[in-house]
C-alpha cells in the first residue's frame, strides 16, 4: 500500500460544542491509484486530507505512509515528509504573489536543499505546458495558468504523492477539465493523486470514489 | 535553503513596501545618528578640554593652601603659604626650573565710567612663560616693578576689550579698587576654559596686589614649572618636604597645602570627559531602543499579514528555522539598512555641529562600527520574537488564514 490510515480521529471544540471532524477513518490507497474523496460540505474530507498530506497530525489512530508510521512525528519531520513525498495543490492556488512563477516552482526544492533548482524547475513547468510563461508573475496570469503553476511547484520534487483539495472550485470548468487531465497525465505517469471534490462529473473520472460522510467512510466502491 | 535566496526576498518585500520599511527603519536611522554624533561630541568635548590643560602650560605642579579637595579643583581658604615658602622651595627643591607666588581675588576695576568685576591675579613675571601667556602688545612686569610693588598691570584680552573697546589700553590709567594702576600690555587670548576664563583677569605684580589691593599677607597659590624632563611625581615629594619642615609639621600630621600636578589635572579631565560621553551615547541609546521596539511592531504587522504565505511555505516543506530565518534576515535588513543610513545621518550631524557651532566633534571608526554592531543586534533581538511566532505557526491554520 502507498498508504493505509486505521481509526483516524480529529476532534475540534468550539467552546460548548465538540466537532468530530474526523470519526475512525480507515482508508487504503495503492500506489498509481487516482482516489476522489466526495461528500457533502463540512463532512471532514479538508481534514483528511490535510492528514494524508502530513500538514496534520491526528488525535487519534495511526498513519502509514509509504511503510512508515507519521502519526506521530514533530512538526520539522513533517516538513521534510511533505517537501519529499507530498506534492499539494490547492484549491485558491496559494502561489507566492511576489515571486515569479519560477520562483514559486523552484521553492520546495531549495527547502529541500537540492542544487539543481533552476534546471529542474524549468522541466516541471514545460511538463504542465507553461516553458513560455516563466519570468510571469502570479498576478499575470489566469486562473487555469496559475494552477498550472502550483501543479508544476507540486510535481518538482517529484513526490509519490499528490494531493489537491478541491482543485478546479475556483476555475471554469473547460479550464477545470483541463486541469483534471494534466492530474489524470501525471497519473498515468505513475504518481498516486488524491483529489477532493464535489463535482460527481470529476469523481467520476477518478479510477475510484471514498464518500466521506460525517468524519467516516461511506465507501461505494 | 540558500541564505542568497532568502536575503533577495527579504530586499524584495521590503521594497514592494517601501515607506512602511523606511519608517521602520526610521527610528534606528535617528538612533544610530544620535549615537554617533553623540559619541562624536564627547570626544571632541575630551578632545578639546585636554588640548585646553596642555595649554594652561607644561610640567606645571600647582600648590595651594588648605587640605586637598577630593576630585575638586578649588582649594579650601586656609592662609598657610607665604613669599618664603615660594622662595625655599625655587631654592632647595631639585628640578623646579622657575615658579609665580599668587595671590588673587576678585574686585572691581574701573577706567573712566566702565567698570567690571574681575579677576585680580597678583603674580610674578615668571607667571606668563609657566602658564603660556603670550603678549598681544606692551610687555610684562619687569622684576623692578616686582620688587618694588609697582602700579602696573597687564590687562586679559576681553577685559581690555570691555575697559577700551578700540581704544589703545597702553599707558592708560585704570583703578583696581580704590588703586591707580598703569596699564602695560595685554594679553592675547586664549579662549574660556571652562572652570576659569584666563582672558577675564587683571594681572598685577603678586606684591603690589598683596600690599595694595587684598592686605594679605598668604598665598593663594604657587605655580612651580619643573624643568623638561624632571619627574613630576620627585619634584612633588620635594615640595612636601620643604613646605612640612617650613610649616613645622609633626610626621603623621596632615599636609596644610596640597600640590596637583598636571598630568593628575589631565587624568581629571580625561575622567570627566569620558563621563560625559558615557552619558551622552547613553541618552542617545534610549532611542535605538525605540528604534527596535519600531522594527518589532513592523515586523509583528508583516508576520500576520504573511500568514497564508507562511502556511503556504511550510505546506511545501519549509521547517521551522527555514522561516524563523526569513523574517530575522528580514529584521536585520531593517535595521542593518537604518543603521547605515544612521551613520550617513550621524557623520552629517557631527561635521555640522563641528561647522557651525563652538563645540568640536570627531567621529571615530570604533564608533561607527560599534553602531553597526549594535544596529544589527536590535534587528535580531527585537525581531526575534515576531520571527518565532512566525515560525511556530500551525500551517493548516496559517493557510486558512483570511
Ligand atoms: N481548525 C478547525 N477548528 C474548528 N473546527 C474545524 C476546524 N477545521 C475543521 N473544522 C470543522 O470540522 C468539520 C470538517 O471540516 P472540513 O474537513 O473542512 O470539511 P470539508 O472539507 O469536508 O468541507 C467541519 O464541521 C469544520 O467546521
Ligand atoms: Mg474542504
Amino acid at each position: 500500500m502507498m498508504l493505509e490510515t486505521r481509526g483516524l480521529k480529529k476532534t475540534y471544540i468550539l467552546g460548548e460544542t465538540t466537532v468530530h471532524a474526523l470519526d475512525g477513518v480507515d482508508v487504503d490507497i495503492a500506489e498509481g491509484e487516482m482516489a476522489a474523496i466526495t461528500g457533502p460540505s463540512g463532512s471532514g474530507k479538508s481534514t483528511l486530507m490535510h492528514i494524508l498530506g502530513c500538514l496534520d497530525t491526528p488525535d487519534e489512530g495511526t498513519y502509514i505512509l509509504a511503510g512508515e508510521d507519521v502519526s506521530r512525528l514533530s512538526g520539522d519531520q513533517l516538513a521534510s515528509i511533505r517537501n519529499r513525498r507530498i506534492g499539494f495543490v490547492f484549491q485558491s492556488f496559494n502561489l507566492l504573489p511576489r515571486l515569479s512563477a519560477l520562483e514559486n516552482v523552484e521553492l520546495p526544492l531549495l527547502y529541500g536543499g537540492r542544487k539543481d533548482a533552476r534546471g529542474a524547475a524549468e522541466n516541471a513547468l514545460a511538463t504542465v505546458g507553461l516553458g513560455d510563461r516563466m519570468g510571469h508573475l502570479p498576478a499575470q496570469l489566469s486562473g487555469g495558468q496559475r494552477q498550472r503553476v502550483a501543479i508544476a511547484r507540486a510535481i518538482v520534487t517529484d513526490p509519490a504523492i499528490l494531493l489537491a483539495d478541491e482543485p478546479t472550485g475556483n476555475l471554469d470548468s473547460v479550464t477545470g477539465r483541463e486541469i483534471l487531465a494534466l492530474l489524470g497525465r501525471l497519473n498515468s505517469q505513475g504518481r498516486t493523486v488524491i483529489l477532493v471534490t464535489h463535482d460527481p462529473s470529476v469523481a467520476a473520472s477518478c479510477s475510484r470514489q471514498i464518500r466521506i460522510r460525517d468524519g467516516r467512510v461511506a465507501e461505494g466502491d | 535553503m540558500l541564505v542568497w535566496t532568502t536575503v533577495k526576498a527579504a530586499m524584495r518585500s521590503l521594497f514592494a513596501n517601501k515607506l512602511r520599511s523606511f519608517l521602520a527603519m526610521l527610528g534606528i536611522i535617528i538612533g544610530v545618528g544620535a549615537v554617533i554624533s553623540m559619541l562624536a561630541l564627547g570626544a571632541g568635548a575630551r578632545k578639546q578640554i585636554l588640548g585646553r590643560v596642555t595649554s594652561m602650560g607644561t610640567n606645571l605642579l600647582i600648590v595651594r593652601p588648605g587640605s586637598n579637595p577630593m576630585g575638586g579643583v578649588r582649594s579650601g581658604s586656609m592662609e598657610t603659604l607665604r613669599l618664603e615658602d615660594a622662595q625655599a622651595i625655587l631654592r632647595k627643591v631639585e628640578g623646579v626650573w622657575q615658579l609665580s607666588p599668587l595671590a588673587m581675588g576678585r574686585a572691581q576695576v574701573t577706567y573712566t565710567n566702565q567698570n567690571t568685576n574681575t579677576t585680580v591675579m597678583g603674580a610674578a613675571g615668571t607667571y606668563f612663560s609657566i602658564r603660556s601667556f603670550e603678549i598681544e602688545k606692551g610687555r610684562p612686569f619687569t622684576s623692578v616693578e616686582e620688587e618694588r610693588s609697582g602700579r602696573v598691570a597687564v590687562l586679559g584680552s576681553s577685559v581690555a576689550e570691555l575697559l577700551f573697546g578700540k581704544q589703545d589700553p597702553l599707558g592708560e590709567k585704570i583703578r583696581v579698587k580704590t588703586v591707580n594702576f598703569k596699564v602695560i600690555g595685554v594679553l592675547k587670548s586664549k579662549g574660556d576654559q571652562g572652570w576659569f576664563n584666563p582672558d577675564d583677569m587683571v594681572l598685577t605684580p603678586h606684591s603690589t596686589a598683596m600690599a595694595l589691593v587684598f592686605g594679605q599677607i598668604h598665598l593663594n597659590e604657587i605655580d612651580v614649572q619643573a624643568r623638561e624632563g624632571a619627574d613630576l611625581k620627585e619634584v612633588e615629594t620635594g615640595i612636601e618636604e620643604v613646605l612640612r619642615a617650613r610649616h613645622r609639621l609633626r610626621p603623621g600630621e596632615e599636609n596644610d597645602f596640597f600640590v596637583r600636578n598636571q598630568a593628575e589635572i589631565l587624568e581629571m579631565a580625561s575622567s570627566f570627559s569620558r563621563t560625559f560621553t558615557i552619558l551622552l551615547g547613553g541618552i542617545a541609546s534610549i532611542s535605538l531602543l525605540v528604534g527596535g521596539i519600531g522594527i518589532m511592531n513592523i515586523m509583528l504587522v508583516t508576520v500576520t499579514e504573511r500568514t497564508r504565505e507562511i502556511g503556504v511555505r511550510k505546506a511545501i516543506g519549509a521547517r521551522n528555522k527555514d522561516i524563523l530565518r526569513q523574517f530575522l534576515i528580514e529584521s536585520l535588513l531593517i535595521s542593518g539598512m537604518g543603521g547605515i543610513f544612521g551613520i550617513g545621518l550621524g557623520i552629517a550631524a557631527a561635521l555640522a555641529i563641528g561647522a557651525f557651532s563652538e563645540f568640536q566633534t570627531v567621529v571615530s571608526l570604533g564608533s561607527v562600527a560599534l553602531a553597526l554592531l549594535v544596529s544589527a543586534s536590535v534587528g535580531v533581538f527585537f525581531g526575534l520574537y515576531p520571527a518565532r511566532r512566525a515560525a511556530r505557526m500551525n500551517p493548516i491554520e496559517a493557510l486558512r488564514y483570511e
